[in-house]
């Protein structure tokens, strides 16, 4: 007995010191659910000698909701979309890049340069970037996908079938582009137009879920559902007979960045994280496993060649315009939260 | 009680002196933990909301107003009753109800079975009971759906019995809600109910039969008489987190069958943002459930007196 104390004294000590060891060394990232491969991690770690420490969350909204209540200080860099990023520095959560402080820069591509929802890129550095639209399972519906009626005026063959994403933002964004109106608009009849069309489609769908967005697909529990291209590229190699489609009325284009936190704890080791993101290899590395879109030069020759003929990270000529989701203000949102509320309902 | 107090055994006054500053981590524990979490609700639930999440520090009602009365889409409208909340929570009653009532007609057997085992293997059928909830709820809760799902293993097999012809379609209805809630709890209502009819003197029983009580009335007026507490703490087990509950409606419950919990984590996690009105609606659903075990506990009381 007293040995096997002894035992387990020795081992807690050993793993203390370890820790300790580890603590010294480290980066604590605030990320979304599978959204870095492993081999990244560890190549991070080998080169630097910095672990990575990770959480994870399903949703921007979640995202900033944990910080708010107290996740400040925590955590170096968490991973926000382009919208998000606009609100976080607008709290003044996010800390600023000085000019010099990250040597890989200049490796972002110029489009990505200057965004309006980070000027100048003072916050945030390009993660991957790609759209929202839908996927629809070829074995039950062969008429044209390429259309947002999919979503709310979904042929019989459809109807009852369809999963939406459980984020009002992306679904709010996509009705708003079904309709031709503007996102956040705050026109009376077009709010109300926007109401009914909703109230209308929802007995066509069946759940939902964003963090099953993928595997409600593949399993069949439902038949055509709102997603990010690169899931339904994961779909497909998991065997779902599922097309993404680029509607003609248009779509959602999103760009995750990674961002700087205010009171970021290893400040240094952040901004080495963010410089080891912008090297081509590595972001290829990244890429190839998300099946997104990088926003880093010198990326595209490193591409597995897959990818790059991968028919949803290349819109078709037909696709109507990639829009970015808007922030509305406070009074326009407490209205776009009713017409959510009775939706889920 | 009262004999040890005028006796003055020695024991009883150590025991009382010590209690003072002994139970200080008791206290703090459930001042820390229970009160301090519920004030603190109860006080944002009167603040004013912060556009996406955080609160600021002005009194205002307005997270109850947009509970209880509805001005339109608009929010300038003449204000109505607001039914769309008080529908959330029926429906979740109704939900916990069920799955309550499905764990007591699944859980009252099992626990008689278990107690009316020799006592040396009881405690094997209890641990038994008890294996399934070492794994994540999450993990359980998905698992439900895959056996339930149209492909899954459950209709596989009713459609290789030929029990019926086409897959039933359980997953994202109401149904598959209960069963999911039913599963995460059936043991809170095994566990009690087993710990009743262990204590239960099965002569009563005997002598019941003895003067030709048919079983069904042995079981009706001696047995449930005497377990009815281990009944009640199973059900109010069972019930109340159910409740709550947002990983079976989530996982299990599609696009129509949202609940207070749902509703109560969207004001915190998703674009809503809205603080005070999560909060609101959890002091309405713990004023609720008060209300609901203050109500038992009286009857219960009055039960008591009449007998």
């Amino acid at each position: 007995m007293k040995n096997t104390f002894a035992r387990l004294a020795a081992t807690t000590a050993l793993a203390l010191v370890a820790t300790a060891a580890a603590a010294e060394e480290k980066v604590v990232v605030f990320h979304f659910f599978e959204y870095m491969p492993q081999a990244l991690i560890d190549k991070f770690t080998a080169e630097t000698g910095i672990e990575i420490v990770m959480d994870t969350y399903d949703s921007n909204e979640a995202m900033l909701a944990t910080l708010k209540a107290g996740g400040m200080g925590t955590y170096d860099v968490s991973v926000p979309a382009d919208y998000m990023v606009k609100i976080m520095a607008g709290e003044g959560m996010l800390d600023e890049i000085k000019d010099g402080e990250l040597a890989n820069k200049g490796n972002i591509e110029p489009q990505w340069l200057d965004v309006a929802f980070d000027a100048g890129r003072k916050y945030s550095i390009p993660y991957q970037w790609g759209s929202t639209s839908f996927a629809v399972n070829r074995d039950v519906y062969q008429g044209d996908i390429a259309t947002t009626d999919i979503l709310f005026d979904s042929p019989a063959e459809l109807a009852g079938k369809v999963n939406m994403l459980d984020t009002q933002g992306e679904v709010m964004a996509m009705a708003a582009i079904h309709m031709g109106i503007e996102q956040c608009s705050t026109d009376r009849d077009q709010l109300k137009a926007l109401n009914d069309m909703l109230q209308a489609a929802k007995p066509n769908w069946v759940s939902f879920n964003s963090d099953t967005a993928k595997e409600v697909l593949v399993s069949g529990d439902a038949a055509a559902g709102m997603i990010w291209n690169g899931f339904n590229a994961k779909a497909r190699a998991e065997g779902a007979n599922t097309e993404y489609a680029y509607p003609k009325q248009g779509y959602i284009v999103w760009m995750d960045n990674m961002a700087l936190l205010q009171d970021a704890p290893n400040r240094a080791n952040a901004l080495k994280l963010m410089d080891f993101l912008l090297e081509p290899e590595n972001v290829a590395i990244l890429t190839n496993w998300t099946q997104y879109s990088a926003g880093v030069e010198g990326v595209t020759p490193l591409l597995d060649e897959e990818l790059r003929t991968l028919p949803e990270a290349n819109p078709p000529a037909d696709a109507g315009p990639g829009v970015f989701i808007e922030a509305c203000d406070a009074e326009t949102q407490a209205i776009y939260d009713r017409i959510w509320t009775a939706l889920k309902q | 009680m009262a004999a040890g107090a005028v006796g003055g055994s020695s024991a009883s006054s150590t025991y009382r002196e010590a209690r003072g500053w002994l139970l200080l981590p008791a206290w703090s524990v459930l001042l820390f933990f229970s009160l301090a979490p519920v004030i603190m609700m109860l006080v944002y639930s009167f603040l004013t909301k912060e556009h996406r999440g955080g609160v600021i520090w002005e009194f205002s009602l307005a997270a109850y107003d947009q509970f209880f009365l509805d001005r339109g889409l608009f929010g300038d409208e003449p204000p109505r009753i607001q039914w769309t909340y008080i529908a959330i929570f029926w429906r979740s009653i109704w939900q916990a109800g069920a799955a309550t009532l499905m764990s007591l007609a699944v859980g009252f057997p099992t626990a008689y079975f278990i107690a009316t085992r020799p006592a040396k293997a009881r405690p094997l059928w209890v641990f038994l009971i008890t294996i399934p909830y070492w794994v994540n709820l999450l993990i359980r809760t998905v698992s439900m759906k895959f056996l339930l799902r149209e492909q899954g293993p459950l209709n596989d097999f009713l459609l290789w019995t030929g029990a019926i012809d086409s897959p039933l379609q359980i997953v994202n209805t109401n149904l598959a809600v209960q069963l999911g809630l039913f599963y995460s709890y059936l043991p809170f209502m095994v566990l009690p109910i087993y710990a009743a009819v262990e204590r239960y003197d099965f002569a009563l029983s005997e002598a019941a039969a003895d003067l030709y009580a048919s079983k069904w009335t042995t079981l009706r007026r001696i047995l449930l008489p005497a377990v009815k507490p281990g009944v009640v703490a199973g059900c109010i087990l069972v019930f109340v987190p159910s409740l709550g509950s947002f990983l079976a409606p989530d996982l299990l419950g599609g696009a129509r069958n949202f609940m207070i919990g749902s509703l109560i984590e969207e004001q915190f996690k998703g674009n809503a943002g809205n603080w005070p009105f999560g909060a609101a609606a959890s002091m309405i659903l713990l004023t609720l459930v008060l209300l609901l075990l203050l109500a038992f506990a009286r009857q219960q009381a009055r039960a008591e007196r009449r007998s």
